[in-house]
């Protein structure tokens, strides 16, 4: 199929320059003065720009799309993948290599960027639609159908900080799934809002590629990308992993690059992590069984999220998991607030707790963890979507068979009773029943 | 029979996958690449991106009305404290002339300019910073986020030029025809703000000591303005380096616009030929600078 791209990236690299301090990387005017002084002298010394590190977040990237294609990028976390669309979206400049678009391009980078709390539903759905690049005669056009899609009609004059985090999310992915360029890219947003609402987002997405729109779709979540994309990009330290199929490239990926990923995660500056949080956790392993790192478990078996933490101040660790599927709805949580032979200790400084979830019913699978920490009476940190596993199949009641899929991410095993004569009345026997 | 047995094939295609409706441009709309160290405008790009001027002006007039206590009184208090606090220390106690009218006209009269001058560099100087998320996520030309925050302290200035004319009214001033270069003048001033506010703006990215340093500029800047002292005062040989100042040639045009007098045309067209040069080197700088903005904020 030699058709005409309507993307085209040519030997793309992006590098950054690390700071040599902590904080960030902007500087002070004074050290860039004082360095200015001293260049002269550094220069007659020998080398000076050794104290700068770099980094080559992407490193030679090239790749062709087609337009209509539904294009998925996968890659493990400082692959490049963000860094692809700050580029193909102008938030960044390439330096070096080229890129050339045939189209509008239009992004759905983090929903409900420029939304402000002080304003109402209506304000903040012009505001947002200008920044995202909407001209005000769209807006007004497209008005009803934004409000609608959203579910906030009784909710349009009323400043959005009054909103709940769903109405939030609904509204502003509703203003940015309704932007109409050639080209639209998509990163993370379907770890948002429940799942009747991401089901309407998926349905949204699809409509858009069927209308021959190029979509370039950033996710972790390997469903939403098998479901969607008909192509798959592998990103892997800035270059190009691999290029094909979702379904063999997921495949290699999860059981790659994806699995290292997921036995032990770096909390510090995580994405997921909540507004408000405090950065307590920093680091996430999955543990099987018998303590070692893993990715994957089997169905039945139990296993272990250990976390580490620090804090100055004293607090008895609490610490608990939501699991969630690829789609993000939730399933269950565990939690030790509420069970009181699993309170710990006051501590302070840093510390390691270790969650075993005894033989969670999970049927074959891919989930996502969601991490809770705080003290006994609230969360301070939250990481969504801090980790996620595989369970494999197993033989779990040792029937000799496997549990067959369709019957929901939850199976269970049940006690069974069954008497004769109870049949006539079709209810089993129960205690109640008989006394009378 | 080749090309029957073609056909069909090109129907199947990939699930999922339909042809564009569109056909495309034969070149691309737009290519990325490293970019020099001088930029054009890009006037293009700002025009396309007109209504979010328009909304984000919208925005900061909005939010600053709707998060403080007073609202609207502020663009009120502000000017007319400062003028009263001027007139009790510079006008009675120091006794400082001012020009025949009185010293509480006169120091609103110069206040006028310079409050809305002073706020539009503050606010327009922080707007980068202050929408570092909006800056680091979406694209648009970075030149709009500026240019709506010295358009929202326009509206202060509409408020207290209300203020001016009852206040002119109070002392029994009467309005001359040279109220007819009021616009002109706003103008200039508006340029002059946006040509600061662009270096500050910028500057404020790479560095945050910009923050903290500008409030004391201005205060600074204000003194080397003739607000609280008429620019007779100033002895006719060092008059030229004052009216090196723009500000200052044109906070003397808006006393003349409102109170009366005899405009000092070389003295304005000076501030406008350097509220110019200001403009166009700071965009140039702006522009520079701009595509490192997402990296560094």
């Amino acid at each position: 199929m030699s058709m005409k791209p309507i993307i085209r990236v040519e030997n793309l690299h992006k590098r950054y320059e690390l700071g040599t301090k902590l904080g960030g990387s902007y500087s002070t005017l004074r050290e860039d003065l004082m360095n200015a002084l001293r260049r002269p002298f550094r220069r007659a010394g020998g080398r000076s720009h050794s104290r700068k590190r770099t980094l080559w977040a992407l490193a030679g990237l090239s790749f062709e799309v087609s337009p209509g294609e539904v294009l998925g990028v996968i890659g493990r976390n400082g692959a490049g993948k963000s860094t692809l669309l700050k580029v193909l979206s102008r938030i960044t400049e390439p330096t070096q290599g080229r890129v050339e678009l045939f189209g509008r391009v239009g992004s759905l980078l983090e929903v409900g960027t420029g939304f402000h709390p002080e304003l109402t539903g209506r304000e903040n759905i012009f505001l947002n639609g200008a920044i995202l690049g909407m001209r005000k005669r769209e807006i007004e056009r497209q008005f009803d159908q934004i409000v609608a899609f959203a579910e906030i009609e009784q909710f349009l004059d009323t400043p959005v900080k009054r909103y709940s985090s769903g109405m939030f999310t609904k509204l502003a992915f509703s203003v940015a799934a309704h932007l109409e360029p050639e080209i639209l890219l998509v990163d993370e947003i379907l770890s948002v809002g429940d799942a009747a609402f991401q089901k309407k987002c998926l349905g949204k997405m699809r409509e858009v590629a069927g209308g021959g729109r190029t979509v370039l779709f950033v996710s972790h979540n390997s469903a939403a990308i098998e479901a969607l994309c008909d192509r798959c990009l592998w990103l892997r330290e800035g270059r190009l992993e691999a290029d094909g199929e979702p379904i063999d490239l997921l495949r290699r990926y999860l059981t790659t690059d994806g699995a290292q990923e997921a036995a032990t995660v770096s909390l510090s500056r995580h994405g997921g992590r909540t507004p408000g949080s405090e950065e307590l956790m920093h680091k996430a392993t999955l543990l099987s069984e018998d303590g070692t790192p893993t990715t994957s478990v089997r169905m039945g078996e139990t296993f272990g999220v250990q976390v580490h933490f620090s804090r100055s101040t004293p607090l008895k660790p609490v610490f608990g998991l939501a699991f969630k599927t690829v789609t993000g709805a939730p399933l269950f949580g565990v939690n030790n607030r509420f069970v009181p032979a699993e309170q710990m200790p006051e501590t302070a400084g840093e510390g390691v707790v270790t969650c075993w979830v005894e033989r969670p019913p999970l049927m074959p699978g891919t989930y996502f963890l969601d991490l809770h920490f705080g003290d006994e009476y609230r969360d301070l940190d939250v990481v969504r979507e801090a980790l996620s596993f595989d369970v494999e199949a197993s033989d779990v009641f040792g029937t000799g068979r496997l549990c067959p899929p369709g019957g929901g991410p939850i199976c269970w095993g049940g006690r069974y009773q069954y008497e004769p004569n109870g049949a006539a009345s079709g209810l089993p026997s129960i205690p109640v029943s008989q006394s009378k | 029979m080749e090309t029957q047995m073609a056909e069909p094939e090109l129907l199947i295609e990939p699930q999922g996958y339909s042809r564009p409706s569109v056909s495309l441009p034969e070149k691309p709309l737009l290519v990325m690449v490293p970019s020099k160290r001088w930029v054009a405008l890009d006037l293009r790009s700002l025009w396309t991106f007109r209504d979010l001027l328009y909304f984000l002006t919208l925005r900061d007039v909005k939010i600053r009305y709707k998060q403080t206590a007073l609202g609207v009184a502020w663009a009120v208090l502000q000017p007319l404290l400062t003028m009263l606090i001027f007139t009790l220390f510079f006008g009675r106690v120091a006794k400082i002339p001012s020009n025949g009218h009185p010293y509480a006209l006169f120091a609103f009269a110069g206040l006028l300019p310079w409050t809305f001058f002073a706020n539009a560099i503050t606010n327009s100087g922080n707007s980068l910073v202050n929408n570092a998320a909006l800056i680091s996520k979406v694209y648009f030309p970075r030149l709009i986020m500026p240019s709506a925050a010295v358009l929202a302290s326009l509206v202060d200035l509409a408020v207290s030029l209300v203020l001016m004319f009852g206040l002119a009214a109070f002392y029994g001033v009467g309005m001359s025809l040279n109220i007819l270069a009021l616009p002109a003048l706003i103008l200039l001033t508006t340029l002059l703000a946006l040509a600061v506010s662009l270096f500050f703006a910028a500057l404020n990215v790479k560095y945050r000591d910009v923050r903290y340093a500008l409030p004391f500029l201005v205060q600074l800047a204000m003194f080397a303005t003739p607000i609280i002292y008429p620019i007779s005062m100033v002895p006719q040989r060092w008059r030229w380096a004052l009216l090196l100042n723009p500000m200052a040639g044109l906070v003397e045009g808006f006393r003349v616009s409102l109170l009366g007098g005899q405009f000092d045309l070389p003295g304005l067209e000076l501030a406008s030929a350097i509220t110019i040069i200001l403009l166009a080197l700071g965009a140039y700088y702006f522009r520079s600078v701009e595509r490192s903005f997402a990296d560094l904020i």
